[in-house]
Formats: structure tokens, C-alpha cells, sequence
């Protein structure tokens, strides 16, 4: 049991620490300009993409660095020539070309790629156990994505607090007139954060795509999630989006992990029903069976009693 | 007398315009038929590359020696339903105001359930104006049981039969004392976890169940927490209906666990699959299909898997169940000497007919149920003529069952028009 225990916590993490990697630039970009926007998965998906093409010439390396470069360029001028022009129309104009941004993107990479799955694989220098537990292994490419989406974390929260562009990136986010009054080109700040913001889905991209494979539909088993932490974090906080995603992550892996379901309820409250009964499918329900769908119960719960998310300051 | 006044020679210009539209749909009219598949969205890799076998196989065996019915062409229609039982209904109205006659499916039992009902309420409503339905991959046994159909032809082995031959193959295996069962959960994955459980304890009761796994369909991004179950759980071996995604991730993540344990599948091959699974799947994924893989036995395929990759490089004669079913719905209209849906279906019963491997496919007209051997093959690199994904890496058939020990019972009671 132990043994179980111990691997959920590790793949818990891996899962959280993922997503964390998406989320931070969801809610960043989010907190500045106020906009949703709904291809974020999609700027993951394209990173995947990058690095495979990138690593068949020049190896996994040279992709790992400038994939997410690539991304945050495309990010930046999409960014620069289409949300801002949209920006004049308001929340739901950019709501809409970002949602319309995700289908051209999913279309593009299944003209350029093909629908079918891509064999990316991870670095022969990481295709090594990191340490065997119980019979199992852990790859050593999983403890590099820790390392990586770790130091992202730690690196973004010391730029973000400590540094003076933090400090105008966080005054422009709350006063961005009084920040453009002080000589600083708000619009290029926003620019550019909008462009790490999709650098980093980008990166997350690069150093999932080989574990969770590389395909056109990538963008979609991740994008709602990716959401909910956003909201469950509480939209704009990247403390809180940290907290969401390790807990959403945990969460998903303890679930599966675990071997309870709707029947060790009933026979806890000494009910029983008969196979024929028409809710028999509800009663057998395992939480392995309904893992995946947990965040979401998660989400409604939260805005039910905490509208404002974990961490969330409420609106003025 | 009147008539006598209009012109001759206009009457004669009538005559032959006339003659000639005749002469001209006669000779020229394609038979058209319609591929009804996912072509866009998660599933598009699976549905746009049967597409193309299917257009390759048209062109190699008719179109290019003339066609059909002395000069008519064979068209495919492609309609693209995303794999949605909605879209599909949607396509199936349009291919009915095309007066198309023949529809192709084959992913999804669900889509193929759907196309079921609405062609059987079709034809009884439309005599004459029949609907065939050519299903030549959703194995969803119930089409040729309960739900069977004058109207519908299943060119694919179904759960029930390849079970049987892997759960033989299992059994076999004397290493294997434990099996853990995981799939997608819907009624294939559900089919799958039961027959298995059935079959194996029948063939090999001292094999014990330790693990028996739902998750969502294409909802999971990392399937490492499942492996963790499984390792834990002492498994000898996998078994999983998974495909697509699900069921490249799942194999992936046991890999990198480097958990050395046998897979058993349906779908681990193809379509990025084999190279996604690369060098550290070999000899540890196991998949159970209809026509045998590597060595390829004869001189006829070859040539047409050689004439395919020089057309699409980076494709793979991945279903030749389809250019089966596309060859026989063929030679039941050279027999009948027609197109109508009722005809070919008449001609299909009981056809046996010899592919392109070399082999006797037979159509039960009792169910119509396609017969013909099936095969377990490795992931493996060895012995490999025909690769799969351009990888150097193929599928090596193992283990033969010929046609007449697939043979199953089915409760079908089929209700046959009348004309």
C-alpha cells in the first residue's frame, strides 16, 4: 500500500507541476488584460509540435530551447496584430478570437503534421531509471520535468516580486494609466507578457509531448483543466494557481490510486440494491472510473462556497 | 396528321440528344459510395487513412482497368461525421439526397449502431431505394446478433471472436498467472472486461483477475497513476481494448515503468502508434487482428502495399478489410450484374471470395458475418519486410487461427424483404 501511496504522490506532483506550467501563464495573462484566452492549450500543443520537429534534425535539446521561443514569438505577434485590434471591441470580441484562435490552431497543426500520433521521445540522456521503488521505476525524465516546472515556478515568483520589471508588470496589471503616465509602454508590456505567458504552455508542451504523447488532440484533454485550476486557484493569482494545480494533480492520482467506489459507501451505511435496480450504474461506481471528471466536482464546489477561488481577491 | 408537320430534322436532333444523355449515363455513371468516418477532430488519423486505402483500392483494382459493369467508375464519397453518432445522421441525409446507395463505416460500434437503425427505418419505408450498409471495422457484436440486418455486412472479426482467439493465446502462456484488465469506459471497454473474464474462466481458471479498470475515454492525460495500480498489483500481463490516445499513452506509461510485462491489444499498430512505441515495445505489445501481417504471403499484396507506399510514403496499408470489403461488394455487382443494394446483398450471402493474401473470406448469410483467419502478431523489429510509420519496426504475425475455428453461433434472426 505504501508503495502506492508513494508513486501517487510522485506521478501527483509531475501531473500538478504540469499543469502549473500552463496555468501560470493562463492567470498571468489574464490578471494583466483581462481576457480568457481559450487557445492557451493550443500554444502547449504547438510547443510539442515544435520540439518534435525540431529534435528529428537537431535533437531533443536544442528543441527543448527554442520551441518555446518559437511559441512566444508566434504568442507575442498574435498578441501585437490580432488581440489588440480586437481588444477595441471589448471582453467578448477577444473571448471569441481567442476560441476561434484554438480551431485554426488544432486545424493548422493537423495540415502541417498530419492527424497522426508523433513518435517524440525522450533524450537518451535522461532514458534511465531515477530510482526503482518496490519493483517500479521512476524515469529520470519524470524528475526533470519537477526540476524544470520547479525552477519556472521559483524563477517567475522572484522576477515577479523582487524585480523591477515585476514590479511595473504588477503596477500595470492594478494602475495602467498611472504606469503609462510614468513614461512605460503599457501595450509593449502587455505584449510581452502575453508572450512568456504562451512561452511557458509552450515549454510545457516541449517537455510533455514525449510523455504524454504527441497528437492534434493534445490541446483538449488539457485545456479545460488548465481552466478549472485557473479558477480554483482564483482568476489572477499565481499563488493560487500553484495551489490548485498540485491539488488538482494529488487529487486525480490519489483517486485512481485508490479502490473505493459507491459500493464501499453503501455497504458502510448497510444498503444494498439489487443488480436490476435502474440507478445500478450509479451504485457501482468506482473513483478510479471517475478520476479524470473529479476537478470539475471540484470547480462547482469551489464557486459554490469560495466564488472568488482559493486565493482570489474579490472584484471592486 | 399534325405531327407529321414538325420538322424532320428537328425531330431527328431531339432523337439523338435524346439517345445520346441514354447512351452517356449509361456508360458513364459512377457507382457512388459514401465513406462515412471521422475525416476531422480526435479520431481523423484512423478515418482520413482508411479514406485513402479505400480511394487507393478503388483506383488499383477498377478504376484505372476500366471500372465496373463494362465502364462505370467506382466514386467515393467522403463524408465526414467526426465520429458523432448526430454528425452521422446528418451525413446519412446527405448521402441519401445524393442518391448514394452503398455507405462504408467502420469506427465506433456506436456510429455504427446508429447507421443500423437508420438504414433498416429507411429501407422499410423506401422499397426500392434500399440503403446498403458495408461495415468493415466496428465490432460491436451485437450487428450481427440481435441487431442484425438484411441491409448490413460486417467485414471485421468482432470482440467476441478475436477474444476468443486471445484469451487461446493467453491460456497458452504459462508464465501468466495474473491478468489486469483496463479499458475505456463504454460499452466496447465493457464488452471486453467481460468476455475476457468469461473466456479465461473457461480456458484457464488458475488465472486470477487482479485488476479490472474504467477510465474516461480520451479524458485522461497521463495514464503513470493506473501503471502504479498495476505494478502494485502483481499483473503477469495487460489486456486492453484501448485505441487511439488512450492507447498509445497507456503503453507508454507502462514502458517507462519499465514494467517487463506482455500487452495484449486490439489497436497498438499504425497511424504514429508503432513509432510513438518505438524500440521499448518490442516484443511486449501483442495485437489480434484479421489478415496476417509479417511475412506477407504473397506476391499480390506486395505489389499493392508497394504500389500504395509509392503513392502515399508516409502512409501504411493499415485495413485490408477494407479493400476486401470494397473487392467483394464489387464482385457481388459484376455477379448480379447490378447496383441496386438489394442485389448486391443477395450476391454477397454466402460468397466466398479470395483476397489478396491469398486467402478464403466467406460471408455467413445467416448473420452476414465475414469469416476468415486471424492472427496475434508482436511490435517487434525482427523479420520485418513491410514496417509500420516508416519505423523499421512492424507487426509479426505468431499465432494462426484459420477461418473455420472463428466460427461462431449468432441468435441472429434475419428478416429478409421480399421483391
Amino acid at each position: 500500500m505504501i508503495e502506492v501511496f508513494i508513486f501517487a504522490t510522485l506521478n501527483g506532483l509531475v501531473t500538478g507541476l504540469l499543469l502549473f506550467m500552463l496555468a501560470s501563464g493562463l492567470t498571468l495573462i489574464f490578471s494583466m488584460m483581462g481576457v480568457l484566452n481559450f487557445a492557451h492549450a493550443s500554444f502547449y500543443m504547438l510547443g510539442a509540435y515544435f520540439a518534435y520537429s525540431i529534435s528529428l534534425q537537431f535533437g531533443y535539446w536544442t528543441g527543448l530551447i527554442f520551441a518555446p521561443l518559437i511559441v512566444g514569438v508566434l504568442g507575442a505577434v498574435i498578441e501585437r496584430y490580432g488581440l489588440r485590434k480586437v481588444h477595441q471591441s471589448g471582453h467578448v470580441a477577444e473571448l471569441v478570437f481567442t476560441f476561434g484562435l484554438a480551431f485554426l490552431i488544432e486545424e493548422a497543426v493537423q495540415f502541417f503534421w498530419g492527424p497522426d500520433t508523433k513518435g517524440y521521445q525522450t533524450p537518451e540522456l535522461l532514458n534511465f531509471p531515477l530510482f526503482t521503488l518496490f519493483g517500479q521505476e521512476f524515469s529520470a525524465y519524470r524528475g526533470f520535468m519537477i526540476a524544470i516546472s520547479i525552477s519556472i515556478f521559483m524563477g517567475l515568483y522572484y522576477v515577479l516580486t523582487r524585480s523591477r520589471i515585476g514590479i511595473i508588470i504588477q503596477a500595470a496589471i492594478t494602475h495602467p494609466n498611472t504606469v503609462a503616465n510614468l513614461g512605460h509602454n503599457v501595450p509593449m508590456i502587455f505584449m510581452c507578457v502575453f508572450g512568456v505567458g504562451t512561452a511557458l504552455a509552450g515549454l510545457a508542451g516541449v517537455i510533455a509531448g514525449p510523455v504524454l504523447t504527441t497528437f492534434p488532440g493534445m490541446a483538449a484533454v488539457l485545456g479545460s483543466i488548465v481552466f478549472v485550476i485557473v479558477v480554483i486557484g482564483g482568476l489572477g493569482s499565481l499563488a493560487g494557481a500553484f495551489i490548485a494545480s498540485l491539488l488538482i494533480g494529488l487529487l486525480q492520482s490519489y483517486a485512481i490510486a485508490s479502490d473505493l467506489g459507491m459500493p464501499d459507501l453503501l455497504n458502510l451505511l448497510g444498503v444494498e440494491f439489487e443488480r436490476s435496480h435502474p440507478l445500478h450504474d450509479l451504485w457501482t461506481i468506482t473513483l478510479p472510473q471517475i478520476a479524470p471528471v473529479l476537478p470539475f466536482l471540484l470547480l462547482v464546489l469551489v464557486l459554490i462556497f469560495r466564488p472568488t477561488g482559493l486565493m482570489g481577491k474579490r472584484e471592486q | 396528321m399534325r405531327i407529321f408537320r414538325i420538322p424532320m430534322s428537328l425531330n431527328y436532333t431531339l432523337l439523338t440528344v435524346l439517345l445520346s444523355i441514354t447512351s452517356y449515363t449509361n456508360a458513364q455513371e459512377p457507382i457512388r459510395i459514401a465513406f462515412i468516418d471521422p475525416l476531422s477532430g480526435t479520431f481523423a488519423s484512423i478515418g482520413s487513412n482508411g479514406l485513402r486505402q479505400l480511394e487507393f483500392a478503388a483506383e488499383y483494382y477498377f478504376n484505372s482497368k476500366g471500372g465496373v459493369l463494362g465502364g462505370r467508375e467506382i466514386e467515393i464519397v467522403p463524408l465526414d461525421n467526426q465520429q458523432s453518432p448526430t454528425e452521422t445522421q446528418v451525413q446519412f441525409r446527405r448521402a441519401i439526397s445524393e442518391d448514394i446507395r452503398i455507405i462504408f463505416q467502420g469506427n465506433s460500434s456506436a456510429v455504427a449502431n446508429t447507421l443500423n437503425d437508420a438504414i433498416t427505418r429507411h429501407n422499410r419505408r423506401n422499397p426500392g431505394a434500399e440503403i446498403l450498409q458495408i461495415n468493415y471495422s466496428a465490432v460491436d457484436p451485437v450487428l450481427t446478433n440481435e441487431n442484425c440486418s438484411f441491409w448490413h455486412f460486417r467485414f471485421d472479426a468482432h470482440v467476441n471472436m478475436k477474444l476468443d482467439v486471445l484469451t487461446d493465446y493467453i491460456a497458452l502462456n504459462d508464465d501468466i498467472e495474473s491478468l489486469y484488465i483496463i479499458g475505456q469506459d463504454y460499452s466496447f471497454g465493457h464488452v471486453v472486461s467481460e468476455t475476457t473474464i468469461d473466456l479465461l474462466a473457461k480456458k484457464r481458471p488458475d488465472i486470477e483477475i487482479v485488476g479490472n479498470e474504467f477510465h474516461p475515454i480520451g479524458q485522461v492525460k497521463d495514464f503513470t497513476p493506473y501503471v502504479t495500480k498495476i505494478g502494485s498489483s502483481g499483473a503477469d500481463a495487460v489486456l486492453t481494448g484501448n485505441f487511439g490516445a488512450d492507447m498509445v499513452s497507456l503503453a507508454r506509461s507502462i514502458m517507462d515503468s519499465g514494467l517487463e510485462m506482455p500487452i495484449y491489444t486490439f489497436y497498438a499498430a499504425y497511424d504514429g502508434i508503432t513509432a510513438t512505441l518505438g524500440e521499448d515495445g518490442i516484443d511486449q505489445i501483442y495485437l489480434v487482428h484479421n489478415e496476417i501481417s509479417n511475412p506477407i504471403p504473397t506476391e499480390e499484396r506486395k505489389e499493392f502495399i508497394r504500389a500504395y507506399k509509392a503513392e502515399s510514403p508516409n502512409s501504411d496499408v493499415t485495413q485490408p478489410r477494407i479493400i476486401n470489403a470494397l473487392r467483394m461488394v464489387v464482385a457481388a455487382i459484376e455477379e448480379s450484374q447490378s447496383a441496386d443494394p438489394y442485389d448486391i446483398a443477395l450476391a454477397l450471402e454466402d460468397m466466398r471470395f479470395t483476397n489478396f493474401s491469398g486467402e478464403e473470406i466467406w460471408m455467413r448469410a445467416d448473420d452476414h458475418q465475414a469469416f476468415q483467419s486471424l492472427h496475434i502478431s508482436v511490435h517487434t523489429d525482427q523479420g520485418i519486410e513491410f514496417d509500420a510509420d516508416n519505423s523499421g519496426l512492424g507487426l509479426y504475425s505468431e499465432y494462426h487461427v484459420a477461418a473455420e475455428d472463428t466460427i461462431v453461433e449468432t441468435s441472429c434472426r434475419m428478416r429478409r424483404p421480399r421483391r
